[in-house]
């Protein structure tokens, strides 16, 4: 693979990145409401509210003013100071939020992955078999569901009825733990949500996957790998399944923003103390220093896995290296 | 080029010959000899009985062609040998014995032990047969390894020499197939197919995608591999100068069956079926008034629903009653050639052709690639 390849793709998701911060500010003040209105307090006095805006710097004009200090301090780092969290700096704030999501969406998206894409291969190489119709009944229910339709029965059965995983957060509060013991709880927390998550991600990524295997079934080269006498197996796993997996390369990276953003009713459900449960406060709150940290994250996560894949997939596929 | 094989060919092709004969073969078999193949595709319309009871024979370092328009079932019926038919097509009937063991009755298990080691195919169009993410060498190697059990490093360098036999420098062998010109594909797809050192190769319109200097060039390797390596090939085309070029004998089939066989020189100086005169005139000929070239009237019957009798029948100049109702006999003539028609009843018939509008353009079209007409 060429620097030059690699560095275009780079130029790519840096400018990406500058229109999202340009973007990011205008969205977050088009919104109606405004911070001062959403403490719902009637005995605010108008100068009280006046030096509060003057003090947030909300009474100098949106441009260019507001705009230039907000790129000037993203640059450097600072998102400012979250309005709901009393003046706590916002990247604090969302640094401790993106650890639980990482986990959460991190360790679902892995298990999707394999079991997704294993699942679609599977299924779609023996179209019409008895995994196909099994696999690809179960991945259309899943898919179709949302999150917290997925998460619901979980916990009503596995929580609440046999009481064998914890019905929501991350820790179990109170009392001294040993690092293996305390990894032992997180475990426990994990395993609901995850599922929640992978289960739906399962069902995207296998149906997908069967119709790419399909796809490639009915190749040329697979005929010929076939007119070779390999064993059917080989010729799923080193003929078939490179070339089905290039349109997955892409269909995953573009569907972790989905995902970021659907993991917010998981989230909710299980009351993991991820994003998705800040930046529904932060909504609630119109925490704008907030939301914009947030969604400049998820947009930002959005435009590297897209580079990543870019990567991935000049490395999974010589013809575009070039 | 189009010369009749010289005699003592059989023994030196197989005693040439580096990997050992399948097991259950018997070494005084012929090398191939499919007698009675049907094949039939099943549609949601209908089962189509796209080769219906063809019988060919292939001797040891002997070029056949089949020829024939397209959907005739040429391909299908070369497909057929090792069974790489889509998923909807099933082999009915009759038998392809590959030195005397019969591969129709064979589990797809067992039927592996045969694809490439003793019949490989160079497919038409080597962009889309040669997979787009794997360098061209491992693609060639990956047989000698997972077929013959050679060593990686064995099977690369193998795969090596076998890219510098077609002409392709050994180094390339780790260039994608998008890197390599159409020619240079098709080239590497021969040498894929030479890998395991097979019986038969099959070449299944092996020049129909290139231009035609790249035709010509690889034609000429073929022909090269053929005298050095005494192949025995299977050519499947629509280009009758190519067989003419190629070839020992052809095959001509027409709907599923075969309407004559014999050697080139016989079949292309004096074609007996009507269709093989047809198709012949209907060939452009560098020499001949291009206003005279000719076409065959009609379409092909569906072989869903195939006519009762002669399957040209509809489309024949000589039809005759009988062509309609029966089915024609194959007929060999002492001239070696097969012809199914009922211009020729009996066995042992002789005589010469019957003379048709357009045939003797004909004759011209085949003399000009037979050197002594």
């Amino acid at each position: 693979m060429s620097a030059h390849y690699i560095l275009r793709k780079l130029v790519q998701a840096i400018l990406t990145i500058v229109a999202i911060v340009a973007l990011n500010f205008v969205l977050f003040r088009m919104m109606p409401g405004s911070p001062e209105r959403a403490t719902k307090n009637p005995h605010l006095t108008p100068e009280f509210i006046a030096a509060e805006r003057a003090k947030w710097g909300l009474d100098k004009p949106l441009f260019p003013d507001q705009l230039v200090a907000f790129a000037i301090s993203t640059a450097q780092g600072d998102l400012g100071y979250s309005i709901k969290y009393r003046g706590q700096p916002v990247v604090e704030v969302v640094a401790d939020a993106a650890g639980p999501t990482v986990l959460l969406i991190g360790i679902g998206e892995a298990i999707a992955i394999v079991v997704g894409l294993w699942l679609g291969a599977r299924s779609g190489w023996r179209r019409g078999g008895v995994m196909d119709r099994i696999g690809n009944s179960l991945s259309l229910i899943f898919y179709s569901m949302p999150y917290f339709v997925i998460g619901m029965p979980l916990i009503i059965i596995f929580a609440a009825g046999l009481g064998w995983f914890p019905t929501s957060g991350m820790t179990t509060p109170g009392g001294d733990k040993g690092p293996a013991e305390a990894l032992f709880d997180l475990g426990r927390h994990l395993v609901l949500p995850v599922t929640a998550v992978a289960l739906g991600l399962i069902g995207a990524y296998s149906i997908l996957m069967r119709s790419s295997i399909v796809e490639t079934r009915s190749e040329d080269y697979i005929t010929t790998a076939r007119a070779k006498g390999l064993p059917d197996a080989l010729v799923l796993r080193s003929h078939a399944f490179p070339n089905a997996l290039l349109p997955m390369v892409t269909l995953i990276a573009i569907n972790l923003g989905y995902v970021v953003a659907g993991a917010i009713t998981a989230e909710i459900v299980f009351n993991w103390p991820g994003l998705g449960l800040l930046t529904v406060q932060a909504l609630d709150a119109r925490d704008y220093p907030l939301l914009q940290a947030i969604f400049l994250l998820i947009a930002v996560s959005v435009v590297f896995a897209n580079f990543a894949a870019d990567i991935v997939y000049g490395y999974l596929d010589p013809r575009v290296r070039a | 080029m189009t010369g009749v094989r010289e005699p003592g060919a059989v023994s030196a092709t197989r005693g040439r010959r580096q990997v050992p004969l399948p097991r259950l073969a018997d070494p005084a078999a012929p090398l191939l000899v499919v007698e009675d193949l049907a094949v039939r595709f099943s549609l949601p319309s209908g089962s189509v009985k796209a080769v219906d009871g063809v019988s060919f024979r292939l001797d040891d370092g002997e070029a056949l062609g089949i020829a024939g328009e397209s959907g005739c079932g040429k391909t299908t019926t070369a497909l057929s040998l090792v069974r790489l038919l889509p998923a909807n097509g099933r082999i009915r009937s009759g038998s392809v014995k590959l030195f005397g063991i019969d591969l129709v009755p064979k589990t797809e298990k067992q039927l592996a032990r045969y694809r490439w080691r003793e019949i490989s195919i160079v497919f038409q169009g080597a962009m889309n047969a040669l997979n787009p993410v794997r360098r061209v060498g491992d693609q060639i190697a990956e047989p000698i390894e997972v077929r013959l059990g050679r060593s990686r490093d064995a099977s690369r360098k193998r795969a090596a020499e076998l890219l510098d036999l077609v002409g392709i420098p050994g180094q390339r062998a780790s260039a994608y197939p998008h890197e390599l010109s159409g020619g240079m594909r098709q080239r590497a797809m021969i040498a894929m197919a030479l890998a395991c050192d097979p019986a038969i190769v099959i070449g299944d319109e092996p020049t129909t995608a290139l231009d035609v200097m790249v035709q010509a060039q690889i034609l000429q390797l073929l022909e090269r591999l053929r005298r050095e390596l005494g192949l025995s090939l299977i050519l499947i085309t629509h280009d009758l100068s190519v067989i003419a070029e190629t070839c020992d004998r052809v095959m001509v089939m027409y709907a599923g069956k075969v309407a004559e066989e014999g050697p080139v020189t016989r079949v292309f100086t004096a074609p007996r079926h009507p269709y093989t005169q047809k198709l012949l005139s209907s060939f452009p000929n560098i020499h001949a008034d291009r206003r005279t070239l000719d076409v065959i009237p009609g379409q092909p019957p569906d072989l869903r629903n195939p006519p009762p009798g002669c399957r040209f029948a509809a489309r024949c100049p000589f039809v005759m009653d009988v062509c309609r109702e029966v089915v024609p006999p194959e007929v060999t003539f002492g001239d070696g050639v097969r012809v199914a028609c009922h211009l020729y009843p009996g066995r042992d018939a002789a005589g010469p052709p019957p003379r048709v509008v357009g045939a003797t353009r004909t004759c011209d079209a085949a003399s000009s690639t037979d050197p002594a007409p």
